[in-house]
């Protein structure tokens, strides 16, 4: 058995029982990226120096037999658009190549502050825009089950590092998606929480209210243990919620008898592949076998999510990255003429050619004479769609489809085609709009690659929508595939 | 002149910095006059990541403020982002109130050559100030200086109602003195604690149409404002006389030279796409919250000058001159402790007192006096 067929409550357990010190943990990590980076392309930047001295620290903590966190001595990546003090966080642009953030996110230092172990930064669509990773401005990421295929997106990085065993968990961000679909994509476990459950202090912002970091890890179990150490109240963000924690690993109880599944046939109609309904259709037998009932149910609005979450998160982006502007940080132009051309040249350089499709739709969206009929229409659909959310949740604990239309496609097929590559997410964009928690989970393999079972909860209870993951993971073992490398 | 011919309208747009502790959305000192850059952190520098916290002291004195001025307090209201590039606004954008202000619909009584003139408020809104900006002589480059960015700011917009630079200046004199009394501000304007850009046309006496109007900034004086509007206001005269149009456009005055300048044009308007911002959320102000603010108001001055003119008998005009200026004021009372002839202190402290200030050009805050001495 290897160290990684471990979950991570096991890992921590030897760890506590010194049967493996964490420098011994840390150095075997380092030495699986070493091995397998090189085709995977998961990290932008490593922590090799910085994870060794703290694993020597916490080792140094257990030998003095000091009061030790949740997380202690466990690997971690964090994707690059959550700032670590000191440690390089580029976004996967250009821009920001060589910038080095003055302050740690809240969840940065809640790891730390759980002995976990930074082993770097992982790699990303730049500024968490797009669904394959090949927008990251440095490499892109390859798929560990088939590595000429995209990892999916915008936390490609996060999820092909845990697939391919370059570290023990991560920490993703997603805005209409982005931890959900690349975890289908690569076979893992990607939880989004309830928007304002985790803060977003120090998440470099892409779309403000929509925005949520969450774990990818390779079982329920980890994903319920990692959630633990990162949710909760933080004064420095506004948005984030004031409410009481459960404790997600005691809600994994895998008794969902009597669970009301609600199945939306918007979520499994035209788009979606064949392949990707069987395995969803026998993820609902396996659920119904252990006592929950599904019927069918309508999201009348699901067809204008897309155009709905281009309007807003590119509105918002519009406005989040015009500090990027070539005064104090980031590239700055050589020489420029004056400062209209500074601001030109600096971000003409910087920005990759998505970013600057998406400040462009957005400053449309929110221009004089046009705000109306895009920015302020799109925030009343935002309304329709949450609503039909709400409306299926007063009787219903859960609603149950597939993670994203396909499996992972082929790198390059998609790039000169943005639309085809925004529909991608439309499985995942209501659920982002509607703030709700929801979760990808393996449920099989289609022609060798991973398809993603995505279980959406109510507001805040994502107790629900871990149980309901868990009891299935129990009954499974699509979770225990490992892609060969 | 020629202004007869014309009725001038002018609106003022005020800019009051509070006087709180820190600044509004995060913990950094507003303190006036400290070495550049030092009162900043990651969230006043905009550093990619951070979010703004909003400060209940700003909130409170906004509120405060906009009661003083007779304004409907929101029972909701909101933030929203002014965007705009410019170095002085590290995050590219202005985080401000666009339709959801924290106060609307107020007025305040203004006294010009002993007529009693009502100008109304159209509203007052809770926002953050910019950093200021240093152009090195020779103009190879620019300084930047971030103390000021996101010390709290209230903007108070005029109604169109104020008919003469005379009138303006009463009107920001008299904001100034109730900002003051409420202890909200500092309201110096030598320090841009309190500042006035102004939106001033003329139209044929009789005319119910607008003319058109130009925007006037940089005035840094009370006297600047008076002086740069009645430049304007001949400015403009003349254009009409000679039958040309005035061009809408922004202007700044001149002090040494003494005159409006162009800025820029109504076709370099910024848009600056306004839209709520989704870091902040919607403030609820309830009842009580509002009650405990308006039981926080002291005596503002146009009470105090009827009191005076009750109690002690003064002249309409000395009691409007003391109560002017909250720490003149308080003078005046402190030292009827020790004397019950208010008519004598008055007509010392107008007459050997402000005369011994003016001609030092010093201020009365500034004043060092005590009663006792």
């Amino acid at each position: 058995m290897s160290l990684l067929d471990n979950t991570l409550q096991e890992l921590h357990n030897k760890l506590n029982a010194k049967e493996l010190s964490v420098l011994e943990l840390v150095n075997q990590t380092f030495k699986m990226i070493s091995e397998r980076d090189g085709r995977v392309g998961a990290y932008l930047t490593l922590n090799e120096e910085g994870a060794r001295n703290a694993a020597r620290r916490l080792d140094d903590k257990l030998a003095a037999g000091e009061e030790r966190g949740l997380l202690f001595g466990l690997p971690a990546g964090i994707k690059d658009n959550i700032v670590t003090e000191g440690l390089r966080t580029t976004c996967a642009s250009q821009f920001l190549s060589n910038f080095n953030p003055v302050y740690d996110a809240t969840v940065t230092r809640k790891l730390r502050e759980a002995d976990a172990i930074t082993l770097g930064k992982l790699n990303m669509d730049e500024f968490a825009m797009g669904g394959s990773n090949e927008n990251s401005s440095f490499h892109p990421v390859h798929n560990p089950w088939d590595l000429d295929r995209v990892p999916g997106g915008s936390s490609g990085g996060s999820a092909a590092a845990v697939a391919a065993g370059e570290a023990y968990f991560t920490l993703g961000s997603d805005t209409g998606g982005s931890i959900r679909q690349p975890a289908s994509y690569c076979g893992v476990v990607g939880l989004k929480p309830t928007y304002g459950l985790v803060s977003r202090f120090g998440l470099v912002a892409f779309a403000s209210s929509l925005d949520q970091i969450g774990p990818v890890t390779k079982n329920v179990e980890d994903s319920a243990y990692v959630l633990q150490a990162i949710a909760g109240y933080d004064k420095m963000d506004s948005t984030s919620a004031d409410v009481q924690i459960p404790d997600y690993l005691s809600s994994l109880t895998g008794d969902i008898r009597g669970l009301r599944i609600a199945v939306p046939k918007e979520y499994m109609g035209e788009g979606i592949d064949a392949s990707v309904k069987e395995k969803v259709m026998s993820a609902l037998k396996v659920l119904e076998d252990l006592g929950a009932v599904w019927e069918e149910v309508s999201l009348p609005h699901t067809d204008y999510a897309v155009a709905t979450y281009y309007l807003l998160a590119s509105s918002e982006a519009s406005s989040n990255l015009a500090r990027f502007d070539g005064v104090r940080y980031g590239v700055r132009a050589e020489n420029p003429s004056n400062l209209l051309d500074l601001y030109h040249e600096s971000r003409s350089q910087g920005f990759g050619p998505e970013v600057k499709r998406r400040i462009m739709l957005g400053t449309y969206a929110l221009s004089s004479g046009y705000y109306d009929a895009y920015y302020l229409q799109a925030q009343k659909v935002r309304t329709l769609i949450k609503r039909d959310f709400d409306q299926v949740f007063e009787k219903y604990d859960v609603i149950i489809g597939p993670t994203a239309p396909t499996t992972a496609f082929k790198l390059g097929s998609q790039v000169d085609d943005p639309l085809t590559m925004y529909l991608n997410d439309i499985l995942t964009i209501p659920v982002s709009l509607a703030g709700v928690p929801a979760i990808s989970i393996p449920c099989g393999l289609a022609d060798g690659l991973p398809v993603g079972l995505q279980i959406i909860g109510k507001a805040f209870d994502e107790s629900a929508v871990l149980r309901v993951a868990h009891a299935y993971e129990q009954h499974t073992d699509h979770h225990k595939q490992r892609p060969t490398l | 002149m020629s202004t007869s011919k014309y009725e001038t309208v002018i609106g003022l747009e005020v800019h009051v910095e509070l006087h709180t502790e820190s600044k509004i959305f995060c913990g950094c000192s507003t303190e006036f006059g400290a070495p550049p850059n030092t009162h900043t952190c990651p969230i006043c520098l905009g550093h990619p990541g951070v979010l703004p916290v909003l400060n209940r002291q700003a909130l409170e004195y906004a509120i405060k403020a906009a009661m003083a001025i007779n304004c409907t307090i929101a029972d909701v209201s909101k933030f929203d982002r002014k965007n705009y590039f410019y170095p002085d606004s590290p995050k590219a954008y202005q985080i401000s109130q666009f339709d959801q202000p924290i106060g609307e619909n107020g007025w305040i009584d203004i006294e010009v050559n002993g007529q009693k003139k009502r100008i109304g408020i159209t509203r007052l809104h809770l926002e953050e100030d910019a950093g200021k900006l240093t152009h090195v002589d020779g103009g190879y480059a620019s300084l930047v200086d971030f103390n000021r960015v996101g010390t709290p700011l209230v903007e108070i917009v005029s109604e169109p109602e104020i008919s003469s630079p005379e009138e303006a200046r009463a009107y920001l004199e008299k904001i100034r003195a109730i900002m003051q009394y409420c202890g909200v501000s500092d309201v110096k304007m030598e320090e841009g604690s309190l500042r006035c850009d102004a939106n001033i046309s003329l139209r044929p006496v009789g005319q119910q149409k607008l003319g058109t109007r130009a925007e006037l900034k940089n005035m840094n004086s009370f006297r600047g404002v008076q002086k740069g509007l009645e430049y304007e206001e001949f400015r403009q005269a003349e254009i009409l006389d000679e039958g040309g149009v005035v061009v809408q456009e922004t202007r700044r005055w001149d002090e040494a030279k003494g005159k409006t300048l162009t800025m820029r044009g109504k076709e370099q308007a910024h848009d600056y796409r306004y839209f709520p911002d989704p870091d902040l959320v919607k403030m609820h102000i309830d009842q009580d919250f509002k009650d405990r603010v308006r039981a926080s108001i002291p005596e503002l001055p146009d009470a105090r000058k009827v009191r005076y003119a009750a109690e002690y008998g003064l002249p309409d005009y000395d009691a409007q001159v003391i109560t002017s200026s909250k720490p003149l004021a308080d003078f005046f009372e402190d030292s009827l402790k020790y004397t019950s002839d208010a008519k004598a202190v008055s007509n010392w402290i107008m007459g050997e007192l402000l005369g011994y200030l003016n001609s030092n050009s010093l201020s009365c805050r500034k004043l060092k006096l005590r009663v006792k001495d």
